[in-house]
């Protein structure tokens, strides 16, 4: 269900795995542990451990917790509670390959040392001098853990602290991700999943380009990267762009997408220049009018970095609004709360959000209303270029909305072209942190607007779109790994071969399609572009209004042109994402999965009586048996309805049925109006004789 | 069509595909008072628009002429808040109307004023029928005579209901000192009381407690027999007034709930107004008078602070909205603030009453604000019941209209005195609380979000009698179920429309709701629902029709295969049936 990329022939290690499919839902229960030791995946090596440690409840404030073992491995921190753990055995639904206690490597965000009472955020520096009491690890999940340090052994603790110190903070090598050493293969059921389309041979581009009716030139000069190592091995380009290699190093429009019309998108990489660079000029001159030739010799462009804003942005927007959602305790939610909305505005990442939606909104309207070719350029070409032109296509093709029509898309726009994963995920943990940018985390954010908004357009659920956020720093697939098709053949080919020479990844891979001299410029340029940006412009929305507004007369068509709503109101926050872990905002017996629960119940309701039936039948008595949906029964697990809306995600720690009143009531509303200190309904003591 | 006309609008400006559609509809005894052609209205999201306007003893309609597609406003004047003139006429002579509604919207228009000083421009006639009980008429829903199916006066029989919940039993009577509204004139005929207190000693308790409202039941737990108790406050004053009887009375309460030694008393008010209103001769009870009984605050404001909110929400989601800065004007409004604080503190008393298997007392100042809101929310959370279309009428019934929740007052029915500081929407909260409930239990509610924008526009309308008055004495003296027809008898008569078409009836749930302003929302189905921009495509109510349709079509399918299996089991031995099971493809429904 879950799996990018397919596990075709084509694929070899390291592949994809599908994990939580409600195919293979785990009820027996797992013998007794005997030996206190981590179920280690395959290729999955135990580096240190300590014990006793406790682990913090998140619950309460009380400091109460859970004894266990803490491990530190080459694929994850995990702890194993001393007590035997009833939640883990009645998970019907789980993820294969981590557990509720189970930190990937690569999931670690932040850890954080408490040294008498004082916390400190933990660096490479730190570690060589004292261990903490207390270990706090934010992750890129969202979860927040606590481990006490101070029951175990001195040099146990100094261990497995430096260990996980080392491990989640260290800059560390390609090689040392736990994909290069996972041995696991992918069940054969996978292999006969439909497959996604990997976009990583001349034909899935034909396939594309004959599916959208596009005319234009498949490039198969890049086979061996001789073009530019930023490029895909294949792509598409206007058809009347001349011999490519006379353009290198200047970059080139490369082909999205097409609409019906015959008008399409493309996208470029565009270092900035000024005015007075004619060759550039010329060259740009010669970019438009093979767009312009494509389609009625029309061309819009659209320089996204200049109307967007930039990586940086984007990230320091994210870090402060992932702070909001990395609780540790009731006291830190219930104080957050009172100021939520104006938390949230002050990080401007909805706002974010709105206007990478508001830019593909324009970018259609090109295409839908006025048929004109568009191209999107931007100084790398494979960051906001890839947000936009994606969201455009999902909006346009309803075949993008399909589930193997996302997974294609992202292999398409994302993975094929040339998004610098490894860059951007910061998977390495480098210092450097110019490049670290959660650009991908940003497109689904997006994605997922629309799904809310329209959710039957979509074949897929938001808890879909939850899980896929999270696989980005799953160390086990490779999809999100590397930063371009050169750099995955490079590392591939030479892992097949066994010999990973370190050197291959010093050299920091060029971002954007073309970076030759333009670095210094860049930067001088980035700084006035963030300044540009700040006094986001609402006259822009105005434009676009009109369209989104004549679309939202037209009769209802989810096969047809998806438009957001981009209206404060109706720009969300992903709760399902942000606040599945946080048990103060946990509703039991609510949410999304009451729903999903009734309408499951009715469905294996009428297939069981059709089996039944079906064996009443003689004649197809030994018919296989195949039961899709009657495992969905197993979602009433006990009483009906009473799942919590976190689920599958997180599950309620307290089983009793307890409700959370929230803390200080008093603080959450102190108004210095001097209507609330006038007297309770004064005027009824009056009026009533 | 029965309910043309009587439907709620559920977008500003209805669309009339059919442009002979766009007349004016009557109702029966609706009868056009004056109309006026070159109105313009100065739209907010599309522009002018010009054409025609009438005026009618209900509503006031308004079809444009100069546009295609040919489309109206239609609103019953009974939304209206002010209408007033703004401004001198132009040199042209036209002359600007502006017109607050109480259903969060402001309406302008502009008119040439006649040239004949004598005659009364249509504004003028708008505002005698916008305004009735100003003007000594008769609100409509005295006149409008239609005829439903069911009689909605009959939802409610508060002895039913007592009965429902197993009451008289052997610790609570149903006490008939209050059947001609002499111990408290704005609370119900009949009143729920502990056995083992007289009514000599219930006239007492009243003359202690504000405006009469003594602690009596509002509801009973089926197994713990914790009870919610409602009253005002005690009359306290400032020398720490005293009455044995009303000591007396809440022992009582507590000693017929035999699994707690406790009680806990819920004052809504924040503390600090509670001690205030001791000037005043009010108050809250002492814990020493009290033994046993836990005194708890829970922070909510009064009406004057809640209607400068929802005046300030207007504020921010009419016309327009600031997108970039949303969410912080969202905030400074403090609305959801509010509503937070009014489902914590139902959480509170529900929890008391569920898990800690307590009786609870609950009260604000005269207990028909806050109290009612507390109460009810509480109840709709402890019995599912409550979460029945006709359950949740009968709760109306009883927690706001028997209770006395002024209605009169707080909506101001036909009065033209908008600054009147009595006005509040405490009741509009509360339905507000009751959405929030049904956003995070899609599946437990019996009524859609329709069921609830009905009830609110039928608030202001005037169509319906149910919502008119301050209390049932007053309803009976103007004999209001005899002149009126109810809200229900409406509603009952097409219930398919009010349907949840997600809803489970899980009988024994309670339910909890999560309380932090993270998991609330505006309600942007009502409050904005103005806006073009903000509505579905789809209306949703018609998503619900066809959901509830593609439901009963399963249901029928699993009946059709039970009653299948069930012929081939007492016919397996002989022969087989013929017709070969249909394959079933699994409907897919996203909501």
């Amino acid at each position: 269900m879950l799996s990018l990329g397919s596990v075709g022939a084509k694929s070899t290690k390291p592949s994809f795995v599908s994990y939580v499919t409600p195919e293979e839902i785990k009820l027996e229960k797992e013998p007794p542990k005997k030996l206190k030791h981590p179920d280690l995946l395959p290729g999955e090596v135990e580096f240190c451990s300590a014990n006793p440690i406790l682990k913090y409840t998140q619950d309460d404030l009380s400091q109460r917790g859970v004894f266990g073992t803490l491990f530190c491995t080459n694929f994850r921190i995990t702890f194993i509670s001393d007590e035997k753990s009833q939640e883990e055995t009645t998970k019907t639904f789980k993820n294969k390959l981590y557990g509720e206690n189970d930190i990937p490597l690569m999931f670690v965000d932040h850890i954080y040392g408490v040294y008498d009472e004082k916390r400190k955020l933990i660096t490479g520096a730190l570690v060589k001098n004292k261990y903490p009491s207390k270990i706090i690890i934010h992750c890129k999940d969202l979860r927040v853990f606590q481990f006490c340090l101070t029951y175990t052994k001195e040099e146990d603790a100094k261990k497995i602290f430096q260990g996980i110190a080392h491990h989640c903070l260290e800059e560390k090598s390609l090689k040392c991700v736990f994909a290069f050493s996972y041995t696991g293969t992918p069940s054969p059921e996978m292999q006969r999943k439909r497959e996604t389309i990997l976009f990583d041979s001349p034909e899935d581009w034909t396939q594309e380009m004959k599916r959208t009716k596009a005319n234009c030139r498949l490039v198969t000069e890049n086979e061996n990267f001789e073009l530019s190592q930023r490029l895909p091995k294949y792509f598409v380009i206007p058809s009347a762009l001349g011999d490519l290699f006379s353009y290198q190093g200047k970059g080139f429009p490369i082909w999205c997408w097409s609409h019906y019309s015959g008008c399409a998108l493309f996208k470029a990489s565009l270092p900035p220049v000024t005015q007075e660079d004619g060759d550039f000029q010329k060259h740009f001159d010669i970019m438009i009018n093979a767009v312009a030739h494509n389609y009625l010799y029309s061309a819009k462009t659209e320089d996204l970095s200049e109307s967007l804003p930039t990586i940086q942005d984007i990230q320091q927007s994210y870090n402060k609004f992932k702070q909001f959602f990395l609780i540790e305790n009731s006291t830190d939610f219930w104080l957050s709360d009172m100021k939520w909305f104006s938390s949230l505005e002050s990080s401007g990442w909805l706002d974010i959000i709105r206007q990478c939606l508001q830019k593909a909104v324009e970018v259609v309207e090109c295409l839908e209303k006025d048929n004109t070719n568009v191209l999107i350029t931007e100084e790398e070409g494979t960051d906001l270029c890839c947000v936009i032109s994606s969201l455009v296509q999902i909006m346009l093709d309803p075949y993008y909305r399909t589930l193997m029509g996302f997974q294609s898309l992202v292999q398409k726009e994302w993975v094929a072209g040339c998004h610098a994963f490894l860059d951007r995920c910061n998977h390495l943990h480098q210092k450097d942190k110019e490049c670290y940018s959660p650009v991908f985390l940003l497109f689904l954010e997006c994605v997922w607007q629309l799904v809310q908004q329209h959710s039957p357009a979509f074949q897929f659920s938001e808890t879909y779109l939850t899980v896929l956020s999270d696989s980005v720093h799953m160390p086990v697939f490779s999809t999100f790994l590397f930063n371009s098709a050169h750099h995955r053949e490079s590392v591939l080919k030479h892992q097949r071969q066994l010999s990973l020479p370190s050197t291959a990844f010093k050299t920091p891979f060029k971002k954007g399609f073309f970076k030759d001299e333009t670095d210094s410029l860049k930067k001088m340029l980035r700084v006035k572009r963030l300044s540009r940006w700040m006094g986001s412009p609402d006259s822009t929305a105005a434009i676009s209004r009109e369209f989104y507004e004549s679309w939202q007369q037209r009769p209802l068509d989810y096969h047809g042109l998806l438009l957001p709503c981009l209206d404060g109101p109706a720009v969300r926050v992903w709760m399902q994402r942000y606040l599945r872990w946080i048990p103060e905002v946990h509703i039991l017996g609510g949410g999304s999965v009451a729903v999903m629960t009734k309408l499951m119940e009715l469905l294996s309701q009428v297939q069981d009586l059709k089996r039944v039936l079906e064996q009443r039948d003689s004649s197809q008595a030994a018919k296989p048996d195949h039961r899709p949906y009657i495992q969905h029964r197993l979602l009433s697990f006990g009483s009906s309805g009473r799942l919590p809306s976190s689920f599958p995600f997180a599950y309620s720690r307290n089983r009793s049925f307890k409700p959370i009143i929230p803390t200080g009531l008093m603080q959450c509303l102190m108004l210095t109006d001097s209507l609330a200190s006038q007297e309770d309904e004064a005027s009824s003591f009056v009026s009533l004789v | 069509d029965r309910s043309s006309g009587t439907r709620v609008s559920d977008t500003e400006l209805r669309v009339y595909k059919d442009p002979s559609k766009g007349e004016l509809p009557l109702l029966p005894e609706e009868h056009v008072q004056d109309s006026a052609k070159d109105v313009t209205y100065i739209c907010p999201f599309i522009g002018p628009v010009r054409g025609s306007l009438s005026v009618t003893n209900y509503r006031l309609f308004f079809r444009c002429t100069d546009r295609e597609p040919v489309f109206g406003l239609d609103l019953p004047l009974g939304v209206l808040s002010r209408v007033e003139k703004i401004g001198a006429a132009t040199s042209r002579g036209d002359v600007s109307y502006g017109l607050a509604c109480k259903d969060m919207r402001n309406l302008r228009f502009v008119h040439k004023e006649p040239e004949d000083s004598l005659k009364k421009s249509v504004f003028e006639v708008l505002m005698k029928f916008a305004f009735p009980v100003s003007n000594n008429m008769s609100l409509f829903a005295f006149e409008y005579k239609q005829v439903f199916p069911e009689n909605g006066w009959k939802v409610y029989d508060p002895l039913a209901e007592y009965k429902r919940q197993g009451l008289p039993n052997e610790s609570w009577r149903i006490s008939k000192v209050n059947d001609h509204y002499e111990l408290c004139d704005s609370y119900p005929a009949a009143l729920v009381v502990p056995v083992t207190i007289t009514d000599e000693e219930l006239r007492r308790v009243s003359s202690f407690r504000a405006k009469g409202r003594i602690p009596v039941l509002s509801w009973i737990h089926p197994e713990s027999q914790a009870a919610v108790v409602r009253a005002s406050q005690p009359m306290v004053g400032q020398n720490g007034r005293r009455c044995k009887e009303d000591e007396k009375l809440l022992q009582a309460i507590m000693d017929a709930n035999a699994q707690s030694h406790k009680m806990f008393i819920f004052d809504a008010r924040p503390s600090v107004n509670a001690a205030a209103n001791k000037m005043k001769g009010g108050g809250y009870e002492s814990e020493d008078a009290y033994q046993n009984a836990e005194l708890v605050f829970l922070d909510i404001h009064n009406i004057h602070v809640m209607r400068e909110s929802l005046r300030k929400l207007k504020e921010v989601v009419y016309p327009n909205i600031e997108d970039s800065h949303w969410l912080s004007n969202l905030e400074s409004t403090h609305w959801l603030e509010h509503i937070k604080l009014i489902l914590a503190g139902a959480l509170r008393i529900a929890d008391k009453v569920e898990s800690g298997k307590t009786s609870v007392v609950v009260h604000c100042s005269d207990g028909w604000d806050r109290t009612p809101q507390l109460t009810s929310l509480a109840l709709i959370m402890l019995d599912s019941h409550y979460r029945t279309i006709r359950g949740f009428q009968i709760l109306l019934e009883k927690e706001w209209l028997s209770f006395g929740h002024r209605f009169q007052q707080r909506v101001g029915h036909g009065d033209k005195n908008h600054t009147d500081a009595d006005r509040s929407p405490i009741f509009l909260q509360f339905i507000d609380c009751v959405w929030q409930m049904t956003r995070q239990f899609p599946a437990a509610f019996e009524f859609n979000e329709y069921f609830l924008i009905t009830i609110l526009d039928h608030l202001y309308s005037c169509l319906f009698g149910t919502f008119l008055c301050n209390s049932e004495q007053q309803r009976l003296k103007e004999e209001v179920p005899k002149h009126t027809v109810s809200l229900w008898s409406f509603v009952n008569s097409q219930l398919e429309e009010f349907v949840n078409p997600l809803y489970v009836g899980y009988p024994s749930h309670v339910l909890f709701p999560t309380v932090g302003i993270r998991h609330l929302q505006l309600w942007v189905t009502y409050y904005i629902r103005w806006n073009p921009r903000m509505r579905p495509q789809e209306p949703v109510h018609q998503r619900y029709k066809e959901l509830l349709a593609k439901r009963a079509e399963l249901q029928k399918r699993v009946e059709e295969l039970q009653r299948e299996a069930a012929n081939r089991t007492a016919s397996s031995s002989s022969e087989r049936a013929g017709s070969p099971t249909r394959s079933i493809t699994p409907v897919q429904t996203f909501v």
